[in-house]
């Protein structure tokens, strides 16, 4: 794939929270806005957005609903005159998929437009909704990001996860169709000095998608155990990951696994699980504890819930 | 899908189906399912499957002959929606679409799990949000987020009551509020038929 670096430095973006980033991993918010900040880019705010809605859950109940508000939110963004960005594969699932579905289905769009008049909003679908992940690699380009490196972790070795929604499906992606052997995440990973190391199954999905977390939590600790055995046995120093959702699961159900299959794992998983932005911070020089890897507070029961120290313990040398 | 493909799979949609589910499936779009040559890729390649007695291949094609009894089958919740039957199919059969239609058609039907429930009508419809940071139990996540040097409530709906309203009302023109409720009137009477049974069964 070839790495457009755009002329115009120009980027603003409208930003889509979303739910779990900034109502349970707020540290996620603060790194993509600081993250973002940095490299010359603009986020606005989104007035009054809602749940995208989640694509698993909401779209499984009913599909209208997940139109409407989905195109919604699309609008917000639209009144900015900008592109929506999100952190969450979920919400890019949703709003990426709803914007693609409308777009080739003139009689929902007429329909979703139809209800949305009623509360004075209009959605036209002239902005693509984008992902963190898309702005990093396509708009701005990995040299563009490569010049703001300041910090090189050459002992650190990374288990990049993906998850699903931001490859697939990948007719309503922009990756040029590559979903089963994708390398944009690898490649910003590297930036960094780190190494991403290759596991079994490295593209499995986490199993916390798809209303499965919220229908039987051991199901999807049981996908998320596969993929833990596979990331310890190739020797993952942390996780790396552009989804909240994959984020809570791999951090909150590395706490799970432990629990409902102690009895098969041998060693509970002690993995540190971070988003990608954070690590893009911290090599970009910025403080730790802003960016959620150095604990700054005396909550109890609050993320992460696997302990961030292992990390910081490999890469200290370099960011003293 | 091609053109051709298309007209060949609706050359003959189920018209004069006797089963009012199968018709339901047929009205939904489920009908390209017909183009599947029974490879067997959708089963092969979900991680789901794996762990679960869910079969892609089993479940489509119980919902295609109109078996009733795949509604209520916990296993079309067990999709992770990962993608990867839809990417696979050499039919391109969007499969993991037609997963997620097979789930509309079995809450219309009253199959709804109860912590689904909740999360649509409790959590979701109340709030705007999926996973939300407000009332007394989130306080912990509103402190972690000043925290970080956020506002104690992100600025979406938890900062704009009246875009709760606005979406609430979107929820109920579009028929979510209409269906959640009748999803519940048919949960709770098949379960008091359920009771019935079980107390006949007792010889009472």
């Amino acid at each position: 794939m070839v790495n457009k670096v755009s002329e115009q430095k120009d980027w603003r973006y409208a930003f889509f929270l979303g739910c779990v980033i900034p109502n349970r991993y707020p540290m996620i918010e603060r790194s993509i806005r600081d993250v973002f900040e940095e490299l010359g880019a603009e986020l606005l705010d989104m007035p009054g957005a809602s749940c995208c809605p989640a694509p698993g859950v909401f779209r499984g109940f009913h599909i209208p609903t997940w139109f409407v508000i989905a195109a919604r939110n699309i609008a917000i963004a639209e009144d900015l005159g900008v592109s929506l960005i999100t952190g969450c594969n979920g919400c890019y699932g949703t709003l990426r998929d709803a914007w693609w579905d409308l777009e080739h289905n003139s009689e929902e769009k007429k329909h979703v437009n139809k209800l949305l008049a009623k509360v004075g909003k209009k959605y036209t679908g002239n902005f693509e909704p984008k992902h963190v992940m898309q702005a990093l690699y396509l708009d701005m380009g990995k040299e563009y990001v490569r010049g703001f490196i300041k910090h090189k972790f050459k002992d650190l070795k990374v288990a990049v996860h993906y998850g699903c929604h931001i490859v697939k499906p990948s007719d309503k992606r922009p990756w040029d169709g590559e979903y089963e052997n994708p390398t944009f995440l690898d490649e910003i990973v590297e930036l960094t000095g780190a190494t991403s190391i290759d596991y079994k199954e490295k593209f499995m999905c986490c199993g916390a998608g798809g209303a499965v977390r919220t229908a039987v939590k051991e199901v999807a600790a049981d996908f998320t155990r596969e993929k833990l055995v596979n990331m310890r046995e190739a020797g993952a120093d942390i996780i790396i990951n552009c989804c909240p959702f994959c984020h809570l699961q791999l951090d909150l159900g590395q706490v799970e696994v432990n629990n409902f299959y102690k009895d098969i794992i041998g060693e509970p998983f002690h993995i540190p699980v971070i988003y990608i932005t954070q690590l893009l911070g911290v090599a970009m020089g910025m403080d730790p504890s802003r960016l959620g890897l150095v604990k700054n507070h005396n909550l109890k029961g609050v993320s992460p819930f696997i302990p961030i120290q292992p990390f910081l313990d490999i890469v200290k040398e370099q960011l003293i | 899908m091609s053109e051709n493909i298309e007209k060949y799979i609706k050359r003959k949609v189920y018209n004069g189906t006797s089963s009012k589910i199968a018709q339901k499936f047929v009205d939904a779009g489920l009908e390209k399912l017909r183009s599947c040559i029974n490879c067997g890729t959708c089963t092969a390649s979900c991680p789901s499957g794996r762990r679960t007695a869910f079969r892609t291949r089993s479940a489509l094609r119980r919902a295609l002959a109109g078996d009733e009894s795949v509604l209520s089958d916990i296993d079309i919740w067990l999709c992770s929606t990962c993608y990867y039957c839809y990417e696979r199919c050499p039919r391109d059969i969007p499969v993991t679409d037609m997963i997620i239609k097979l789930r509309n058609i079995a809450v219309e039907e009253g199959y709804i799990l109860d912590n689904h429930f909740t999360l649509a009508k409790d959590i979701f419809y109340k709030t705007g949000h999926g996973v939300p940071a407000n009332g007394e139990n989130n306080k912990k996540w509103r402190d972690l987020r000043e925290s970080y040097g956020l506002p104690a409530l992100p600025p979406t709906v938890h900062s704009y009551p009246e875009a709760v309203k606005e979406c609430q009302f979107l929820m109920d023109e579009v028929g979510f509020k209409a269906l959640l409720d009748n999803a519940k009137k048919l949960k709770d009477e098949r379960m008091l038929a359920e009771e019935k049974k079980e107390n006949e069964k007792d010889g009472k």
